[in-house]
């Protein structure tokens, strides 16, 4: 912020206000003043884009939704390549022990607010895969908003799912209180116990 | 900065969760090593390390593994029955072809052979799933050149095949349609006609693919001569499927070890003897055409014969009349509870079918009990994960999607 | 080609390195050999017409104290012999799991052998890249698919709920 006062006193010096007490008083008058939050989480709530993270075989109704004849993308819903610009992480399915890793690094690049929905009986709670020494629990490893059940979900339930995703964001204000307070205050933030990278060779 | 993560009441530092990004690093002079995947568009769960010389590939690492999920060792503490569920999960969208095998090798060790009518029915789901299988390997290779409109139209005209799937089995992917001894259920009234109206749509899409997908000059300047895999490193590879016979070798397993009703089938083997990327596409376009001609049979077939039991008289004898006053009136076949207390005599078999990827085997082992001692399975998709390593280098890293999506990889199946 | 007639064609073809021939349901030959021969009998097999491993299968007997590696054998370019897999089986003790690799006779042994070693923990001496392919180290440590590894079948997770 420059300061100069009237006469140009100040010319030729730069004062940088306090930017942290600047962002407030813009997040207070944005937020609470003008109701901007409503705008957020509309916003939010119609551009919601999956990362494209397959992670098992739920994704061949993961790929169907997206197809001509469930057309998700009416949805405001689009599965985009690079987790930067993605705000949704749908697990389909299974995580295994070797996924678990790729699933909290893309996880981590996403930018905030960012959203979970778990696909499928294996992501629930390991499915028929449940006694396997090879999985890990979706919910060990990311947040999850949403969960569909199923083995395979119908694309419909992808649908659904995405739906309900955006009442609640609606609903609850989830993107304008992370605006507000800085962190989700609807959701505990997960962080995994055990070290899922730990076999990583790099 | 971005690295910062908030929590309620702490903050933690990317550099705490100890995470590793993914990168590319220098091993050599001028020699890189870059990851590919897992997250990746439509190379799934599967993750290439590839060595580059500049644009050139020297090495290429497949690591594959992503979503192994163990299923052999899960199969020897479940009843023989529960396997069939287990497998298929393999490869969903092919769920007939992937488990039809595990299916005939116990049938072999118990000495019994389901009846012709549902051999019939297990060869028309068999190629139902082939071609959904093939429109879906199209709609990934389309993700993966950047030709959206060949998404859309497989996937579309996938949904053609899954619906029929679905009105035959009840389950859109998941069919677990060949059980021990037959097939769960015989064909609704009016299947066959509406099967013939699809034969007849598919048909006609396969011209309107060919014209904006397989001639259009952009696909065949990136998948001439790309990828090229001769017929005697095919061989060596132990690569399968439309891969190998893109290559000239005319291996397939309903023609060198027909099992069910192909041998009764009248239909061709397509081969090609280019071995590139563009004849890996063509192969699987034809390979849709036969699938059609075979299914136009099992339809007439259909029609012309009446309804009979679809389970093996060991299974069937032992139901109570209610189950077949259900199959005489709707034609679904309920399972008696003599699944569940099934025995396998002890003994092995090997049993292998051509799925839409390839050739699957399956060694079974049993020792008398209600569990299998032992199941191998060795997957099309597995066999075919051989070519990242022998003959990926030496082209560039733009062709690498173009061969990835050529073979039709599936990770889920590779990885079991 | 019957399987008989195959039968005595291997048999003339290894010679004394066959201990055992069992026919399993008309279409699957087991050839069992001694692990010394066996590098020797893939090279004539080879030559014979069975150009590629289809499968390499390992199975734990862990009462008998040995595991069965069988290299399960098909063709491509022969018709005759594509109908029929011959699995060419070799014991090795449990305790000590060391044995020689194919990987230069059979190319396609390849990420079989190396499966084989992180599931069973068998070390294939002189296999160039001996690594786990699709487990992680930490599990592959493990050797999940021995038999004294045990995952249980939970029957209560159906009726756990009141």
């Amino acid at each position: 912020m420059m300061i100069m006062d009237g006469n140009g006193n100040g010319e030729g010096k730069v004062y940088v206000g306090n930017i942290n007490v600047s962002a407030r008083k813009a997040r207070k008058l944005l937020m609470s003043d003008l109701k901007l939050g409503k705008l957020v989480d509309w916003g939010t709530a119609f551009s919601l884009w999956p990362i494209h993270l397959t992670t098992s075989c739920c994704g061949c109704e993961f790929a169907a939704a997206w197809s001509p004849r469930y057309d998700n993308e009416q949805h405001g819903a689009l599965p985009w390549i690079g987790p930067r610009q993605t705000n949704l992480i749908i697990i389909e399915g299974t995580v295994t022990k070797k996924m678990a890793c790729a699933v909290r690094i893309v996880w981590e690049q996403m930018p905030q607010p960012k959203f979970a929905i778990a696909m499928g009986a294996c992501a629930l709670d390991g499915g028929i895969f449940y006694n396997s020494y090879n999985i890990v629990r979706p919910w060990q490893i990311v947040p999850v908003d949403v969960y569909i059940p199923g083995c395979p979900p119908r694309p419909e339930s992808v649908a659904k799912s995405i739906i309900m995703l955006q009442k609640k964001i609606r609903e609850k204000q989830v993107a304008s209180k992370f605006i507000e307070e800085g962190w989700r205050p609807d959701k505990e933030y997960v962080i995994p116990k055990e070290d899922l990278c730990s076999w990583w060779r790099g | 900065m971005s690295g910062i993560i908030r929590t309620q009441g702490a903050q933690v530092g990317f550099n705490d969760l100890k995470l590793p990004g993914m990168w590319s690093r220098k091993i050599g002079k001028d020699l890189y090593e870059i990851f590919i995947g897992p997250q990746h568009p439509g190379s799934g769960h599967m993750r290439i390390v590839i060595r580059v010389d500049g644009d050139v590939i020297v090495e290429a690492d497949p690591d594959m593994g992503y979503v192994h999920r163990t299923m052999e060792k899960l199969s020897e503490v479940r009843t023989w029955i529960k396997g069939i569920p287990l497998f298929e999960r393999m490869a969903i969208h092919d769920a007939c072809n992937v488990t039809l095998p595990y299916v005939r090798a116990v049938e072999k060790l118990m000495d019994i052979e389901a009846p012709e009518r549902a051999k019939y029915l297990r060869v028309l789901l068999c190629e139902i799933n082939r071609i959904a299988a093939f429109l879906y390997g199209f709609g990934i290779f389309g993700v993966f050149l950047g030709h959206s409109t060949m998404y859309m139209w497989p996937f579309g005209d996938r949904e053609v095949w899954v619906e029929l799937a679905e009105w035959l089995t009840g389950a859109r992917l998941t069919h677990s349609y060949p059980v021990f001894g037959g097939v769960r259920r015989d064909v609704p009234a009016g299947f066959t006609d509406a099967l013939r109206k699809a034969i007849r749509y598919m048909r006609k899409r396969l011209e309107d693919y060919r014209k904006i997908f397989v001639d259009n000059p952009v696909i065949r300047a990136r998948l001439e001569g790309v990828g090229v895999i001769p017929k005697n490193l095919a061989i060596e590879l132990g690569i399968t499927g439309p891969n190998l016979r893109a290559s000239g070798v005319k291996y397939d397993v309903r023609l060198n070890h027909p099992y069910e009703v192909y041998d009764q089938l009248d239909f061709e083997i397509p081969v090609f003897q280019e071995g590139d990327a563009y004849a890996r596409v063509w192969q699987r376009v034809e390979e849709i055409k036969q699938s059609l001609n075979i299914l136009e049979q099992v339809a007439d077939w259909l029609d012309k014969h009446p309804r009979t039991p679809i389970l093996h008289d060991k299974f069937w004898k032992t139901a109570p009349p209610l189950y077949k006053k259900i199959f005489e009136e709707t034609g679904r076949a309920k399972l008696g509870a003599v699944y569940a207390i099934m025995k396998v005599p002890a003994g092995k078999a090997y049993e292998r079918a051509e799925t839409a990827r390839g050739e699957i085997s399956y060694y079974v082992e049993s020792n008398g009990g209600n569990k299998p001692y032992r199941i191998r399975i060795h997957s099309a998709s597995a066999r075919n994960a051989l070519v990242y390593k022998y003959i990926v280098p030496g082209h560039r890293v733009m062709d690498l999607p173009a061969i990835y999506g050529s073979i039709d990889y599936f990770p889920p199946e590779a990885d079991r | 080609m019957s399987p008989e007639e195959l039968v005595e064609r291997i048999k003339s073809l290894l010679g004394e390195f066959v201990k055992d021939v069992k026919i399993w349901k008309n279409d699957y030959i087991e050839v069992e050999v001694d692990k010394e021969n066996i590098e020797e009998v893939a090279k004539r097999m080879k030559e014979f017409g069975f150009d590629h491993v289809k499968d390499l299968t390992v199975v734990d007997y862990m009462k008998e104290g040995f595991f069965r590696i069988i290299y399960n054998l098909g063709s491509y370019d022969n018709f005759e012999l594509s109908y029929y897999i011959v699995g060419i089986a070799y014991n090795i003790p449990r305790d000590k799991p060391v044995t020689k690799t194919l990987y230069y006779t059979y190319t396609s042994a390849d990420f079989q052998e190396r499966e084989a070693y992180e599931a069973f923990g068998i070390i294939f001496e002189g296999h160039p890249d001996l690594r786990p392919v699709l487990l992680s180290p930490p599990v592959a440590e493990l050797k999940p698919l021995r038999k004294d590894f045990v995952v249980k079948e939970d029957p209560e997770i159906i009726t756990k709920k009141k």
